[in-house]
């Protein structure tokens, strides 16, 4: 017999067994057991429930003679083979199921068009406008990103609009507040005190490289966004350098250094400065489109770093809302806040 | 083009960027913010059912410079103004009821950001309703699947959590399944604007070539937005969610989340592919019968509950069984009931989960249905409320629910055979069920409390909370008595929406 580690029981392997036994119920268990425990809060739902039955118990000895039955009924079921026979059947059919659904998947693609057929549907004359008037209509080098900034720009408005919501509701789900006078909460200490075991402590290697990589990247990021329109980039993609660059400044000299010019306000003015432009310029832009008002937006000459109308600002928009909400995604899984 | 004609783009883009702005708002600010927006849109949708009653046919909007298959466009008739004037009506009414809660869910620093939610979601049901191109679907259905997971999110307990994680599973197995349908659709066809798909698809049938992807397409796209507004067998994520969440998430959730995808899937069945290749494919029957067996098994379910915010969770699979069941009749008549149920189960869901936190506010917070009797006394208005909406739900006679059965048995009645004695037995025995457990919440709300428990003294809950729940009331009524002008909208929308 092979032996053991010693971290066998939180390996993928244990934790895969423990559920092909178990089912989805021990997984459920866990995490209300894990965060009832965790949170501060009390929690309204049962634990208000439990104090209010054990005060009139003998009102509804009943009813709760009746509740223990049933749970006494469901962890004996829990216990007997039948069960965990019921559960094994439940994961081969599902495995069964999600083999049959690959299977029709790929038999479906293998008789759509072929990429790249001169025949197939998709060359029509949505593609044929796109080629051969978007450099004229648009006055973007980047076909593509006249496509997205211009031609279907409410998609795109929609598209950084997830972005946005997407950080907020991280935003919901992991800031810890202070309190109004200012004053740490338990939750925001503890938070802190964890997080001092990831700051860095003088390294000098990270934080030479650092001091060379992270001017670079920026500089990258910015080219990329700014250079949106007339060659392969964009908003998108440099933001994300940039955000990379920011990230990488954050691990190598901690949350005090970079708090010197990133703070939690900074993250929402630039993302509510971006995000609104974005919104105003297009409302603009839109409006005058539909009721057939010329908009006043010169186009410029194709390949000019200042051209292609609006396609370029909103390129920058786009970019520091990306970049700032993947920083702020990192900053509120490490510590629940800036 | 007058200025009536932009009103849905400007409601649109008014809902985005009040998300945007609140973001940087104070808590009372965000909140103003967010009642004068859906008051706003809700104006502006009025007004542009008004325009859409004068023109005979549905109006494009180019949303930029470009026209349709290049540019994207919205497209606007009166069965679109009607859904978005009745969802931004309910919106609003379920925010005055509900939103003086907000304390007991979310602290006061992140009350602007279940603002920023509650627009965003908006915005994405509005553009949801409106639009006419297949990839903002997608678009807009990512938004609102976020937006609807933060609004459960907000209340952090193990049952949320373990709920949240649930839905997230299978609204991401949905979005993901949508993309993928999509985007087959875009490589055999080509397009991704609605009218010209239509086309595109009429010939695929005709010549025969890609049938088999089409096939798998329109199963793709079904199944996504089935799982996605909670279908019988795939509603798992449903009743926990429901049940968990703040009680105002629970009624923008199961009364206006869920519809507005099932609004884009009617809109894919008439205006894409073509009802009668739908049919062909039975794909309508495979939605008959699960909606038939939602409307019975999710009643069963909703008895044997002993939560009441539970049991009503469960009787939203039920009723949303009603919707699919008449979606896949098949016929227009059926699908006019369905839409019809949309609407009434939108008034009547979001105020039932209101005055049900509000009965449980007076009875200290506790759920079990003992805890409850007297509820209807202590509360009164809360009490009245919950009686019209349960009687709505049963389908009493001057009640949004009775036109709503009756239209679907006269639908059913077109049937010959077999499917006509399905349907009727079907609408009885739901009926029958739905008696059964709403009927004795009611009882029970009313019972003489027993002598031993203690209640808090009286939880007064302000005025313009029960003022907006009485209107939804008598909103219920006006459905049940004078619901024939809307259901000749519906019929005249519905021939416009293709």
């Amino acid at each position: 017999m092979s032996k053991r580690r010693s971290d066998w029981q939180s390996r993928p392997q244990n934790r895969v067994r423990q559920w092909f036994h178990n089912g989805f119920l021990a997984l459920d268990d866990e995490i209300i057991n894990q965060v009832t425990k965790e949170t501060l809060r009390m929690d309204s739902d049962s634990e208000m429930d439990k104090h209010q039955e054990m005060l009139d118990s003998h009102r509804h000895e009943r009813t709760l003679a009746l509740e223990r039955l049933d749970q006494y009924n469901i962890q004996a079921w829990a216990n007997t083979r039948g069960r965990k026979a019921l559960s094994r059947i439940y994961v081969t059919i599902s495995f069964v199921l999600a083999f049959v659904m690959i299977f029709f998947l790929l038999r479906t693609v293998a008789t759509m068009p072929r990429f790249s057929d001169p025949n197939a549907p998709t060359n029509n004359e949505v593609m044929a406008r796109y080629i051969e008037k978007g450099l004229e209509e648009t006055g973007a080098v980047n076909i593509v990103a006249g496509m997205i900034l211009d031609y279907r720009a409410f998609d795109t408005l929609g598209e950084s609009t997830v972005l946005f919501i997407a950080a907020s509701a991280v935003l919901i789900l992991l800031r810890i507040d202070r309190r109004k006078d200012g004053t740490p909460v338990q939750e925001l200490i503890a938070a802190e005190s964890d997080d001092r075991h990831y700051e860095p402590r003088s390294d000098r290697i990270l934080q030479g490289s650092a001091k060379v990589l992270v001017p670079i990247i920026f500089l990258f990021g910015i080219y990329i966004m700014l250079n949106g329109h007339l060659s392969p980039g964009g908003g998108f993609s440099g933001g994300s350098i940039v955000s990379a660059g920011l990230i990488l400044y954050l691990d190598s000299f901690g949350f005090e250094k970079a708090g010197k010019f990133f703070t939690y306000k900074t993250f929402s003015w630039v993302s509510f400065l971006s995000l609104s432009f974005y919104a105003i310029a297009k409302t603009y832009s839109f409006y005058c489109g539909a009721n057939g008002l010329p908009s006043g937006i010169p186009l410029g000459t194709p390949g000019a770093i200042l051209s292609s109308g609006l396609i370029l600002p909103l390129n920058i928009a786009v970019g520091l809302v990306v970049a700032c909400t993947m920083y702020i995604f990192y900053a509120l899984f490490r510590k629940g806040g800036l | 083009m007058s200025i009536v004609h932009n009103f849905p783009f400007f409601s649109i883009l008014l809902c985005m960027a009040a998300g945007i702005f609140t973001s940087m708002f104070k808590q009372k600010l965000a909140k103003w913010v967010t009642f004068s927006v859906v008051f706003a849109v809700f104006t502006l949708s009025a007004f542009t059912l008004a325009l859409t009653l004068r023109l005979d046919a549905s109006y494009p909007f180019m949303m930029g410079h470009f026209p349709a298959p290049w540019g994207n466009e919205i497209r606007i008739g009166r069965l679109e103004a009607l859904m978005a004037t009745g969802f931004s009506g309910v919106l609003l009414l379920a925010l005055i009821a509900g939103f003086h809660h907000s304390p007991s869910f979310v602290s006061e620093q992140k009350t602007n950001l279940y603002c920023i939610m509650v627009d965003l979601a908006l915005a994405a049901i509005l553009a949801l309703i409106y639009t006419n191109d297949l990839f903002t679907v997608y678009v807009f259905i990512e938004i609102m699947t976020i937006a609807s997971c933060a609004l459960v999110v907000v209340r952090q307990n193990g049952h949320t959590l373990v709920a949240i994680t649930r839905y997230m599973i299978m609204h991401l197995l949905g979005s993901g399944l949508l993309l993928l349908g999509i985007s087959m659709l875009y490589g055999i066809t080509g397009h991704l604007l609605m009218q010209p798909l239509n086309q595109a698809v009429r010939q695929i049938v005709q010549t025969g070539n890609y049938t088999g992807p089409l096939t798998v397409v329109i199963a793709l796209i079904t199944s996504a937005l089935a799982i996605k507004s909670a279908m019988f067998p795939f509603h798992v994520w449903a009743p926990d969610t429901y049940a968990f969440a703040p009680p105002l998430s629970s009624a923008i959730l199961s009364g206006l989340i869920s519809k507005a995808y099932i609004f884009v899937l009617i809109k894919f069945f008439y205006r894409v592919i073509g009802m009668d290749v739908i049919i062909s494919q039975n794909i309508s029957q495979f939605l008959f019968i699960c909606g038939s067996s939602g409307m019975i098994l999710g009643s069963v379910f909703a008895i044997s509950q002993r939560d009441i915010r539970k049991m009503i969770a469960y009787s939203s699979v039920a009723q949303i069984g009603y919707v699919y069941m008449g979606l896949g009749m098949g016929s227009n008549a059926g699908t006019e009931a369905a839409l019809f149920q949309m609407l009434v189960h939108a008034v009547v869901k979001s105020v039932l989960f209101l005055a049900t936190y509000e009965l449980i506010n007076v009875s200290g917070d506790r759920k079990r249905f003992h805890y409850l009797h007297g509820a209807g006394y202590r509360n009164v208005v809360a009490g009245i409320v919950f009686t019209v909406a349960s009687l709505s739900m049963v389908g009493f006679p001057f009640t949004g629910g009775f036109i709503v059965k009756l239209n679907l048995a006269v639908s059913g009645m077109a049937y010959g055979g077999w499917m006509r004695a399905f349907v009727l037995v079907a609408l009885a025995v739901s009926t029958l069920l739905n008696a059964v457990y709403f009927l004795h919440t009611v009882v029970s709300i009313y019972r003489r409390p027993s002598q031993d428990i203690v209640y808090p003294s009286v939880v007064k809950s302000p005025w313009y909370a029960m003022a907006a729940m009485t209107v939804s009331a008598v909103v219920i009524l006006y459905l049940g008595v004078g619901s024939q002008p809307i259901l000749d909208i519906i019929k005249e929308g519905l021939k416009t929406l293709i």
